[in-house]
Protein backbone atom coordinates (compact mmCIF):
# COMPACT_ATOMS: atom_id res chain seq x y z
CA UNK A 1 0.00 0.00 0.00
CA UNK A 2 0.94 3.58 -0.12
CA UNK A 3 2.29 4.99 2.54
CA UNK A 4 1.50 8.65 3.93
CA UNK A 5 4.54 10.07 2.65
CA UNK A 6 4.42 8.46 -0.43
CA UNK A 7 1.02 9.93 -0.37
CA UNK A 8 2.12 13.52 0.36
CA UNK A 9 5.27 13.39 -2.85
CA UNK A 10 2.38 12.34 -5.34
CA UNK A 11 0.74 15.41 -4.14
CA UNK A 12 3.55 17.91 -4.01
CA UNK A 13 4.71 16.51 -7.71
CA UNK A 14 1.55 16.48 -9.27
CA UNK A 15 0.43 19.71 -7.91
CA UNK A 16 -2.32 19.40 -5.53
CA UNK A 17 -2.44 21.81 -2.86
CA UNK A 18 -5.44 21.12 -1.18
CA UNK A 19 -8.60 19.03 -0.86
CA UNK A 20 -10.96 22.34 -2.58
CA UNK A 21 -7.97 23.13 -5.26
CA UNK A 22 -9.16 21.98 -8.72
CA UNK A 23 -5.96 21.18 -9.86
CA UNK A 24 -4.89 18.55 -11.30
CA UNK A 25 -8.53 17.35 -12.34
CA UNK A 26 -7.82 13.78 -11.99
CA UNK A 27 -6.74 14.56 -8.34
CA UNK A 28 -10.46 16.16 -7.66
CA UNK A 29 -12.03 15.82 -4.53
CA UNK A 30 -9.13 14.15 -2.86
CA UNK A 31 -6.98 15.13 0.28
CA UNK A 32 -4.27 17.34 -0.94
CA UNK A 33 -0.50 17.66 0.68
CA UNK A 34 -1.73 20.11 2.92
CA UNK A 35 -3.86 17.83 4.74
CA UNK A 36 -1.69 15.14 4.09
CA UNK A 37 0.56 16.86 5.82
CA UNK A 38 -1.08 17.66 8.70
CA UNK A 39 -1.98 14.15 9.39
CA UNK A 40 1.21 12.93 9.04
CA UNK A 41 2.01 15.94 11.79
CA UNK A 42 -0.73 14.36 14.09
CA UNK A 43 0.48 11.09 13.39
CA UNK A 44 3.93 11.52 15.06
CA UNK A 45 5.88 10.78 11.61
CA UNK A 46 9.11 12.87 12.14
CA UNK A 47 9.18 16.34 10.33
CA UNK A 48 12.55 15.55 8.94
CA UNK A 49 11.37 12.39 7.56
CA UNK A 50 8.04 15.03 5.90
CA UNK A 51 10.93 17.29 4.29
CA UNK A 52 13.05 14.25 3.16
CA UNK A 53 10.97 11.96 1.95
CA UNK A 54 7.78 13.93 1.10
CA UNK A 55 8.95 17.21 0.01
CA UNK A 56 12.59 17.35 -1.12
CA UNK A 57 11.76 13.26 -2.87
CA UNK A 58 8.73 15.24 -5.09
CA UNK A 59 10.82 18.60 -5.59
CA UNK A 60 13.70 16.82 -7.05
CA UNK A 61 11.78 15.05 -9.34
CA UNK A 62 10.02 17.89 -10.60
CA UNK A 63 13.54 19.78 -10.85
CA UNK A 64 14.51 16.85 -12.83
CA UNK A 65 11.15 16.76 -15.17
CA UNK A 66 11.72 20.54 -15.64
CA UNK A 67 15.36 20.25 -16.78
CA UNK A 68 13.88 18.02 -19.13
CA UNK A 69 11.43 20.21 -20.23
CA UNK A 70 8.69 17.03 -19.34
CA UNK A 71 7.07 19.82 -17.46
CA UNK A 72 6.74 23.69 -17.56
CA UNK A 73 6.62 26.87 -15.21
CA UNK A 74 3.00 26.32 -14.80
CA UNK A 75 3.35 22.52 -13.53
CA UNK A 76 6.20 23.64 -11.69
CA UNK A 77 4.50 26.59 -9.84
CA UNK A 78 1.66 24.80 -9.02
CA UNK A 79 4.53 21.97 -7.68
CA UNK A 80 6.05 24.54 -5.59
CA UNK A 81 2.86 25.72 -4.39
CA UNK A 82 1.51 22.56 -2.89
CA UNK A 83 4.76 22.33 -1.01
CA UNK A 84 5.02 25.98 -0.10
CA UNK A 85 1.78 25.17 1.91
CA UNK A 86 2.11 21.75 3.23
CA UNK A 87 5.61 22.88 4.40
CA UNK A 88 3.48 25.48 7.10
CA UNK A 89 2.90 22.82 9.01
CA UNK A 90 6.67 21.92 9.23
CA UNK A 91 7.56 25.66 10.49
CA UNK A 92 7.19 25.32 13.79
CA UNK A 93 9.80 22.42 13.80
CA UNK A 94 11.93 24.48 12.46
CA UNK A 95 11.57 27.51 14.44
CA UNK A 96 11.64 25.37 17.68
CA UNK A 97 15.26 23.68 16.28
CA UNK A 98 13.95 20.42 16.30
CA UNK A 99 14.39 20.01 12.76
CA UNK A 100 17.74 21.59 10.98
CA UNK A 101 17.82 22.72 7.71
CA UNK A 102 20.79 22.28 4.97
CA UNK A 103 22.03 25.94 5.43
CA UNK A 104 20.53 29.68 4.70
CA UNK A 105 20.39 30.83 1.27
CA UNK A 106 19.39 34.37 0.05
CA UNK A 107 17.77 35.09 -2.81
CA UNK A 108 16.61 37.98 -4.72
CA UNK A 109 16.17 39.93 -8.07
CA UNK A 110 18.84 42.19 -8.32
CA UNK A 111 18.13 46.13 -8.64
CA UNK A 112 16.03 47.55 -11.33
CA UNK A 113 14.36 44.28 -12.23
CA UNK A 114 10.52 43.92 -11.81
CA UNK A 115 10.31 40.28 -12.50
CA UNK A 116 10.58 37.42 -10.03
CA UNK A 117 8.89 34.71 -11.30
CA UNK A 118 12.18 32.68 -11.87
CA UNK A 119 13.36 34.20 -8.60
CA UNK A 120 10.43 32.47 -6.93
CA UNK A 121 10.66 29.02 -8.78
CA UNK A 122 14.38 28.74 -7.86
CA UNK A 123 13.68 30.24 -4.40
CA UNK A 124 10.85 27.17 -3.60
CA UNK A 125 12.71 24.32 -5.00
CA UNK A 126 15.18 25.24 -3.16
CA UNK A 127 13.56 25.61 0.22
CA UNK A 128 11.69 22.41 -1.36
CA UNK A 129 15.92 20.82 -1.21
CA UNK A 130 16.01 21.46 2.86
CA UNK A 131 17.00 24.83 2.37
CA UNK A 132 15.69 27.89 4.24
CA UNK A 133 15.51 30.48 1.82
CA UNK A 134 15.04 34.02 2.69
CA UNK A 135 13.08 35.93 -0.03
CA UNK A 136 14.38 39.28 -0.47
CA UNK A 137 11.92 39.78 -3.03
CA UNK A 138 12.35 41.94 -6.63
CA UNK A 139 14.16 45.28 -7.14
CA UNK A 140 16.52 44.35 -4.49
CA UNK A 141 19.83 47.01 -4.04
CA UNK A 142 23.27 45.70 -3.81
CA UNK A 143 23.11 47.25 -0.01
CA UNK A 144 20.40 45.09 1.11
CA UNK A 145 22.25 42.04 -0.10
CA UNK A 146 24.85 43.27 1.65
CA UNK A 147 22.99 43.57 4.88
CA UNK A 148 21.36 40.15 4.47
CA UNK A 149 24.52 38.52 5.01
CA UNK A 150 25.34 40.13 8.05
CA UNK A 151 23.05 38.61 9.45
CA UNK A 152 24.12 35.09 8.07
CA UNK A 153 27.55 35.57 7.11
CA UNK A 154 27.78 31.85 6.32
CA UNK A 155 24.59 31.60 3.82
CA UNK A 156 25.01 31.13 0.07
CA UNK A 157 23.45 34.33 -2.01
CA UNK A 158 21.10 33.71 -5.16
CA UNK A 159 21.06 36.73 -7.51
CA UNK A 160 18.40 36.80 -10.43
CA UNK A 161 17.33 39.02 -13.47
CA UNK A 162 15.68 38.98 -16.56
CA UNK A 163 16.38 41.53 -18.19
CA UNK A 164 19.54 41.98 -20.53
CA UNK A 165 19.31 45.74 -19.05
CA UNK A 166 19.55 44.71 -15.61
CA UNK A 167 21.71 42.06 -15.61
CA UNK A 168 24.92 44.91 -15.45
CA UNK A 169 23.58 45.34 -11.87
CA UNK A 170 23.69 41.48 -10.97
CA UNK A 171 27.98 42.52 -11.70
CA UNK A 172 27.74 44.89 -9.70
CA UNK A 173 26.40 43.50 -6.73
CA UNK A 174 28.47 40.82 -6.93
CA UNK A 175 31.64 42.88 -6.96
CA UNK A 176 30.10 44.74 -3.40
CA UNK A 177 28.86 41.32 -2.11
CA UNK A 178 32.82 39.60 -2.73
CA UNK A 179 34.08 43.14 -1.59
CA UNK A 180 32.84 42.55 2.05
CA UNK A 181 32.58 38.62 1.95
CA UNK A 182 35.44 37.38 -0.27
CA UNK A 183 34.32 33.95 0.93
CA UNK A 184 30.54 34.17 0.40
CA UNK A 185 28.95 31.49 -2.42
CA UNK A 186 26.91 33.36 -4.84
CA UNK A 187 24.85 31.37 -7.67
CA UNK A 188 23.32 33.64 -10.37
CA UNK A 189 20.57 32.80 -13.09
CA UNK A 190 17.77 34.29 -15.40
CA UNK A 191 16.83 34.19 -18.87
CA UNK A 192 19.90 36.65 -20.01
CA UNK A 193 22.67 35.21 -17.96
CA UNK A 194 24.77 32.71 -19.02
CA UNK A 195 28.09 30.59 -18.15
CA UNK A 196 30.19 33.14 -19.68
CA UNK A 197 28.55 36.14 -18.01
CA UNK A 198 28.97 34.28 -14.48
CA UNK A 199 32.86 33.88 -14.98
CA UNK A 200 33.27 37.44 -16.18
CA UNK A 201 30.96 39.23 -13.01
CA UNK A 202 32.64 36.65 -10.82
CA UNK A 203 29.79 34.85 -9.64
CA UNK A 204 30.59 30.85 -8.44
CA UNK A 205 27.67 29.36 -10.39
CA UNK A 206 25.38 29.74 -13.15
CA UNK A 207 22.35 27.50 -12.67
CA UNK A 208 20.69 27.30 -16.25
CA UNK A 209 17.71 26.05 -14.26
CA UNK A 210 16.40 25.86 -10.44
CA UNK A 211 17.41 22.08 -10.61
CA UNK A 212 21.02 22.85 -11.25
CA UNK A 213 21.34 25.19 -8.13
CA UNK A 214 19.66 22.76 -6.03
CA UNK A 215 22.19 19.74 -7.17
CA UNK A 216 25.15 22.76 -7.17
CA UNK A 217 23.66 23.44 -3.23
CA UNK A 218 23.61 19.94 -2.10
CA UNK A 219 27.69 19.63 -2.43
CA UNK A 220 28.05 22.44 -0.51
CA UNK A 221 25.95 21.22 2.65
CA UNK B 1 -3.75 53.97 -45.25
CA UNK B 2 -4.05 50.31 -46.72
CA UNK B 3 -4.03 47.60 -44.29
CA UNK B 4 -1.00 45.58 -43.35
CA UNK B 5 -2.68 42.47 -44.61
CA UNK B 6 -4.12 43.37 -47.58
CA UNK B 7 0.46 44.56 -48.51
CA UNK B 8 1.29 41.29 -47.01
CA UNK B 9 -1.23 39.47 -49.18
CA UNK B 10 -0.02 41.13 -52.23
CA UNK B 11 3.62 39.88 -51.62
CA UNK B 12 5.66 42.77 -50.28
CA UNK B 13 7.71 42.13 -47.53
CA UNK B 14 7.41 45.06 -44.45
CA UNK B 15 10.19 45.79 -41.96
CA UNK B 16 9.47 46.75 -38.81
CA UNK B 17 11.48 48.50 -36.16
CA UNK B 18 14.36 47.63 -33.82
CA UNK B 19 14.72 47.51 -30.08
CA UNK B 20 13.01 50.40 -27.64
CA UNK B 21 14.31 49.62 -24.49
CA UNK B 22 18.20 49.38 -25.12
CA UNK B 23 17.61 52.49 -27.16
CA UNK B 24 16.08 54.03 -23.94
CA UNK B 25 18.82 53.25 -22.05
CA UNK B 26 21.35 54.38 -24.51
CA UNK B 27 19.60 57.72 -23.98
CA UNK B 28 19.99 57.61 -20.58
CA UNK B 29 16.73 56.35 -18.95
CA UNK B 30 17.96 54.67 -15.42
CA UNK B 31 17.82 51.51 -13.24
CA UNK B 32 13.87 51.98 -11.71
CA UNK B 33 12.22 54.83 -13.91
CA UNK B 34 9.50 54.08 -16.08
CA UNK B 35 10.00 53.70 -19.64
CA UNK B 36 6.65 55.29 -20.14
CA UNK B 37 6.57 58.09 -17.61
CA UNK B 38 9.29 59.14 -20.52
CA UNK B 39 6.52 59.71 -23.17
CA UNK B 40 5.90 62.91 -21.10
CA UNK B 41 9.12 63.82 -19.24
CA UNK B 42 11.63 63.00 -22.63
CA UNK B 43 9.05 63.20 -25.24
CA UNK B 44 11.96 64.17 -27.51
CA UNK B 45 14.07 61.66 -27.24
CA UNK B 46 10.84 59.17 -27.74
CA UNK B 47 10.57 61.12 -30.79
CA UNK B 48 14.33 60.38 -31.51
CA UNK B 49 14.09 56.71 -31.29
CA UNK B 50 10.56 56.49 -33.21
CA UNK B 51 12.27 58.43 -36.14
CA UNK B 52 15.86 56.81 -36.08
CA UNK B 53 14.18 53.53 -37.18
CA UNK B 54 11.42 55.74 -39.82
CA UNK B 55 15.22 57.04 -40.96
CA UNK B 56 16.29 53.36 -41.09
CA UNK B 57 13.89 52.17 -43.35
CA UNK B 58 11.12 50.61 -41.44
CA UNK B 59 7.61 50.28 -42.25
CA UNK B 60 6.22 50.23 -39.37
CA UNK B 61 7.04 51.64 -35.99
CA UNK B 62 5.97 50.82 -32.52
CA UNK B 63 5.24 52.73 -29.83
CA UNK B 64 6.80 53.12 -25.99
CA UNK B 65 4.09 51.55 -24.46
CA UNK B 66 5.24 48.08 -23.81
CA UNK B 67 5.01 48.26 -20.13
CA UNK B 68 1.64 50.44 -20.28
CA UNK B 69 -0.86 48.30 -18.27
CA UNK B 70 -2.35 48.80 -15.34
CA UNK B 71 -0.32 46.08 -13.41
CA UNK B 72 3.10 47.29 -14.59
CA UNK B 73 2.10 50.90 -14.05
CA UNK B 74 1.02 50.28 -10.28
CA UNK B 75 4.90 49.00 -9.83
CA UNK B 76 5.28 53.01 -9.79
CA UNK B 77 2.20 53.97 -8.60
CA UNK B 78 1.58 55.30 -12.27
CA UNK B 79 -2.21 53.46 -12.75
CA UNK B 80 -4.13 56.00 -12.93
CA UNK B 81 -2.06 58.01 -15.84
CA UNK B 82 -2.39 54.46 -18.33
CA UNK B 83 -4.53 56.72 -20.95
CA UNK B 84 -2.48 59.49 -20.97
CA UNK B 85 1.08 57.78 -20.97
CA UNK B 86 -0.51 54.96 -23.56
CA UNK B 87 -1.83 58.38 -25.79
CA UNK B 88 1.21 60.00 -25.73
CA UNK B 89 2.92 56.86 -26.47
CA UNK B 90 0.97 56.40 -29.67
CA UNK B 91 0.93 60.30 -30.40
CA UNK B 92 4.93 60.37 -30.72
CA UNK B 93 5.15 57.70 -32.65
CA UNK B 94 2.74 58.65 -35.28
CA UNK B 95 4.58 62.34 -35.36
CA UNK B 96 7.50 60.32 -36.79
CA UNK B 97 5.40 57.81 -39.01
CA UNK B 98 3.82 60.21 -40.80
CA UNK B 99 1.22 59.32 -43.10
CA UNK B 100 3.26 56.41 -44.86
CA UNK B 101 4.19 54.32 -42.27
CA UNK B 102 2.08 52.78 -40.00
CA UNK B 103 2.29 52.95 -36.12
CA UNK B 104 2.06 49.44 -34.39
CA UNK B 105 0.58 50.28 -30.55
CA UNK B 106 2.43 47.92 -28.25
CA UNK B 107 0.86 46.29 -25.33
CA UNK B 108 3.27 43.78 -23.09
CA UNK B 109 2.57 41.12 -20.54
CA UNK B 110 0.50 42.09 -17.37
CA UNK B 111 3.67 40.50 -15.37
CA UNK B 112 0.84 38.86 -13.44
CA UNK B 113 0.04 34.77 -13.66
CA UNK B 114 -3.80 33.66 -14.35
CA UNK B 115 -3.10 30.40 -12.88
CA UNK B 116 -1.97 30.99 -9.53
CA UNK B 117 -4.82 33.19 -9.00
CA UNK B 118 -2.82 36.58 -9.16
CA UNK B 119 -5.36 37.87 -11.84
CA UNK B 120 -8.69 37.31 -13.38
CA UNK B 121 -9.15 36.71 -16.88
CA UNK B 122 -12.14 39.93 -16.23
CA UNK B 123 -9.00 41.89 -15.07
CA UNK B 124 -6.74 41.39 -17.71
CA UNK B 125 -9.42 41.94 -20.46
CA UNK B 126 -10.08 45.42 -18.28
CA UNK B 127 -6.67 46.74 -18.71
CA UNK B 128 -5.66 45.23 -22.41
CA UNK B 129 -8.61 47.20 -23.24
CA UNK B 130 -8.09 50.25 -21.20
CA UNK B 131 -4.62 50.07 -23.07
CA UNK B 132 -5.84 49.73 -26.75
CA UNK B 133 -8.43 52.68 -26.64
CA UNK B 134 -5.82 55.24 -25.10
CA UNK B 135 -3.14 53.87 -28.26
CA UNK B 136 -5.39 54.11 -30.90
CA UNK B 137 -6.47 57.64 -29.63
CA UNK B 138 -3.16 58.52 -29.83
CA UNK B 139 -2.96 57.29 -33.67
CA UNK B 140 -1.91 53.51 -33.04
CA UNK B 141 -2.80 51.81 -37.26
CA UNK B 142 -2.66 48.67 -35.13
CA UNK B 143 -2.42 47.27 -31.90
CA UNK B 144 1.08 44.58 -31.27
CA UNK B 145 0.66 42.36 -28.19
CA UNK B 146 4.14 40.97 -28.00
CA UNK B 147 6.48 39.20 -25.99
CA UNK B 148 3.65 36.57 -24.49
CA UNK B 149 4.54 33.03 -23.08
CA UNK B 150 1.04 32.45 -21.52
CA UNK B 151 -1.69 31.38 -24.27
CA UNK B 152 -4.43 32.14 -22.10
CA UNK B 153 -3.22 35.50 -21.60
CA UNK B 154 -2.31 36.10 -25.23
CA UNK B 155 -5.86 35.19 -26.40
CA UNK B 156 -7.70 36.86 -23.64
CA UNK B 157 -5.16 40.08 -25.65
CA UNK B 158 -6.31 39.50 -28.46
CA UNK B 159 -10.25 39.27 -27.81
CA UNK B 160 -9.77 42.55 -25.55
CA UNK B 161 -8.20 44.68 -28.49
CA UNK B 162 -10.59 43.16 -30.87
CA UNK B 163 -13.90 44.21 -29.17
CA UNK B 164 -12.47 47.46 -27.71
CA UNK B 165 -10.68 48.59 -30.76
CA UNK B 166 -10.87 48.37 -34.83
CA UNK B 167 -6.88 48.02 -35.36
CA UNK B 168 -5.38 44.62 -36.78
CA UNK B 169 -3.72 43.00 -34.28
CA UNK B 170 -0.72 41.61 -33.97
CA UNK B 171 0.13 39.11 -31.51
CA UNK B 172 3.62 37.67 -31.01
CA UNK B 173 5.02 35.15 -28.22
CA UNK B 174 8.50 34.29 -26.73
CA UNK B 175 9.99 30.94 -27.76
CA UNK B 176 13.13 28.70 -26.01
CA UNK B 177 14.93 26.15 -27.91
CA UNK B 178 15.33 22.69 -25.50
CA UNK B 179 18.63 20.37 -26.10
CA UNK B 180 16.08 18.74 -28.10
CA UNK B 181 15.92 21.18 -30.56
CA UNK B 182 11.90 21.36 -29.88
CA UNK B 183 10.86 25.21 -28.99
CA UNK B 184 8.23 26.27 -26.53
CA UNK B 185 7.77 29.10 -24.73
CA UNK B 186 8.52 29.80 -20.72
CA UNK B 187 4.41 28.24 -19.99
CA UNK B 188 5.30 25.37 -22.07
CA UNK B 189 3.60 26.24 -25.52
CA UNK B 190 4.71 24.85 -28.62
CA UNK B 191 4.18 26.48 -31.69
CA UNK B 192 1.33 24.88 -32.74
CA UNK B 193 -0.84 25.68 -29.97
CA UNK B 194 0.20 29.36 -30.38
CA UNK B 195 -0.85 29.18 -34.30
CA UNK B 196 -4.22 27.49 -33.40
CA UNK B 197 -4.99 29.21 -30.10
CA UNK B 198 -4.08 33.17 -31.64
CA UNK B 199 -5.67 32.62 -35.29
CA UNK B 200 -9.10 31.16 -33.74
CA UNK B 201 -8.68 33.99 -30.82
CA UNK B 202 -9.29 36.45 -33.99
CA UNK B 203 -5.46 37.86 -34.53
CA UNK B 204 -4.65 39.06 -38.05
CA UNK B 205 -0.70 38.64 -37.74
CA UNK B 206 1.02 36.35 -35.53
CA UNK B 207 4.66 35.63 -34.91
CA UNK B 208 7.64 35.54 -32.61
CA UNK B 209 9.89 37.62 -30.74
CA UNK B 210 12.45 38.20 -28.14
CA UNK B 211 14.07 34.76 -27.96
CA UNK B 212 17.68 34.26 -28.65
CA UNK B 213 18.43 35.32 -31.51
CA UNK B 214 17.85 35.14 -35.25
CA UNK B 215 19.91 32.14 -35.65
CA UNK B 216 17.23 30.04 -34.43
CA UNK B 217 14.36 32.06 -36.46
CA UNK B 218 13.79 29.59 -39.77
CA UNK B 219 14.00 26.95 -38.31
CA UNK B 220 10.92 28.62 -36.09
CA UNK B 221 9.20 29.62 -39.16
CA UNK B 222 9.29 26.52 -41.05
CA UNK B 223 7.50 24.84 -38.28
CA UNK B 224 4.97 27.61 -37.92
CA UNK B 225 4.36 27.70 -41.69
CA UNK B 226 3.77 23.44 -41.37
CA UNK B 227 0.48 24.29 -39.23
CA UNK B 228 -0.75 27.81 -41.28
CA UNK B 229 0.34 28.41 -44.54
CA UNK B 230 -1.18 31.75 -45.30
CA UNK B 231 -1.65 33.76 -41.83
CA UNK B 232 0.48 37.03 -41.91
CA UNK B 233 3.72 36.05 -39.84
CA UNK B 234 6.02 38.88 -38.37
CA UNK B 235 9.63 38.10 -36.69
CA UNK B 236 11.10 39.91 -34.71
CA UNK B 237 14.20 38.74 -32.39
CA UNK B 238 16.65 39.57 -30.30
CA UNK B 239 20.00 40.29 -32.07
CA UNK B 240 21.47 37.32 -30.50
CA UNK B 241 21.98 36.08 -26.44
CA UNK B 242 23.75 38.95 -25.22
CA UNK B 243 27.27 38.59 -23.13
CA UNK B 244 28.93 40.99 -20.38
CA UNK B 245 32.35 42.06 -20.63
CA UNK B 246 34.83 43.96 -18.27
CA UNK B 247 36.02 47.18 -20.63
CA UNK B 248 39.84 47.26 -21.50
CA UNK B 249 41.61 48.77 -18.16
CA UNK B 250 42.19 52.22 -19.68
CA UNK B 251 44.31 54.30 -17.05
CA UNK B 252 44.76 57.34 -18.86
CA UNK B 253 40.86 57.51 -18.06
CA UNK B 254 40.99 57.24 -14.52
CA UNK B 255 37.90 54.77 -15.17
CA UNK B 256 37.17 51.94 -13.18
CA UNK B 257 38.71 49.02 -14.79
CA UNK B 258 36.29 46.33 -13.02
CA UNK B 259 32.75 47.83 -14.61
CA UNK B 260 31.14 46.19 -17.76
CA UNK B 261 29.36 46.28 -20.18
CA UNK B 262 26.51 44.23 -21.89
CA UNK B 263 26.78 43.17 -25.18
CA UNK B 264 24.82 41.43 -28.18
CA UNK B 265 26.70 39.35 -30.11
CA UNK B 266 24.46 39.34 -33.21
CA UNK B 267 26.07 42.22 -36.09
CA UNK B 268 23.46 44.23 -37.95
CA UNK B 269 25.94 42.35 -41.17
CA UNK B 270 24.52 38.78 -39.64
CA UNK B 271 21.21 39.25 -38.79
CA UNK B 272 20.80 40.93 -42.62
CA UNK B 273 22.22 37.70 -43.91
CA UNK B 274 19.72 35.29 -41.60
CA UNK B 275 16.78 37.33 -42.71
CA UNK B 276 16.89 36.39 -45.95
CA UNK B 277 16.31 32.74 -44.73
CA UNK B 278 13.56 33.71 -42.36
CA UNK B 279 11.69 35.31 -45.22
CA UNK B 280 12.06 32.44 -47.47
CA UNK B 281 10.97 30.17 -44.52
CA UNK B 282 7.64 32.34 -45.10
CA UNK B 283 8.01 35.24 -42.31
CA UNK B 284 6.24 38.40 -44.05
CA UNK B 285 7.45 41.13 -41.64
CA UNK B 286 10.71 41.10 -40.50
CA UNK B 287 12.16 44.03 -37.44
CA UNK B 288 14.30 43.42 -34.29
CA UNK B 289 13.72 43.31 -30.48
CA UNK B 290 16.52 43.38 -27.28
CA UNK B 291 20.21 44.83 -28.66
CA UNK B 292 18.88 45.52 -32.21
CA UNK B 293 19.25 49.10 -33.75
CA UNK B 294 18.39 51.34 -36.39
CA UNK B 295 21.87 49.82 -37.94
CA UNK B 296 20.27 46.44 -37.48
CA UNK B 297 16.81 47.71 -39.26
CA UNK B 298 18.83 49.52 -41.89
CA UNK B 299 21.26 46.55 -43.15
CA UNK B 300 18.00 44.38 -42.96
CA UNK B 301 16.10 46.37 -45.21
CA UNK B 302 18.07 47.05 -47.71
CA UNK B 303 18.21 43.26 -48.19
CA UNK B 304 14.42 42.17 -47.72
CA UNK B 305 12.75 45.58 -49.38
CA UNK B 306 13.08 44.39 -53.31
CA UNK B 307 12.01 40.69 -52.37
CA UNK B 308 8.41 39.40 -52.49
CA UNK B 309 6.69 36.13 -51.69
CA UNK B 310 4.32 34.49 -54.49
CA UNK B 311 6.68 36.10 -57.29
CA UNK B 312 9.42 33.40 -58.27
Amino acid sequence: MESLLDKIAHCVEEGKINRSSPYPPEMKDQDGADELTQWAVKQGISPDDILQNGFIRAMDKVGKKFSEHKIFVPQMLMSAKAMSVAMEHLKPFFQSGETKRRGVFIIGTVTGDLHEIGKNLAAMMIEGSGWEVINLGKDVRKEKFVQAVHKHPDCVVGLSALLTTTMIHMADTIRALKEEFPQLRIIIGGAPVNQEFCDNAGADFYAADPQAAVVYLKQLS
Amino acid sequence: MIKITDRIKSGEILVSDGAWGTQLQSKGLKTGECPELWNITHGKEIYEIAESYINAGSDMIETNSFGGNRFRLAEYGLERRLSELNKKAAQLSRKAAGNNHYVLGSIGPSGKFIMMDEVSPAELTETFSEQAIALKEGGADAIIIETMTDLNEACIAVRAVRESTDCEIICTMTFDKSAKNAFHTMMGVSPEDMVRELVSSGADIIGVNCGRGIADMPDLVKEIRKYDGNIPLMIQPNAGIPIFRKENPDESSGKDPEQGKIIYTESPEYMAEISISVINAGANIIGGCCGTTPEHIRQIAAIVKNRRHGIK
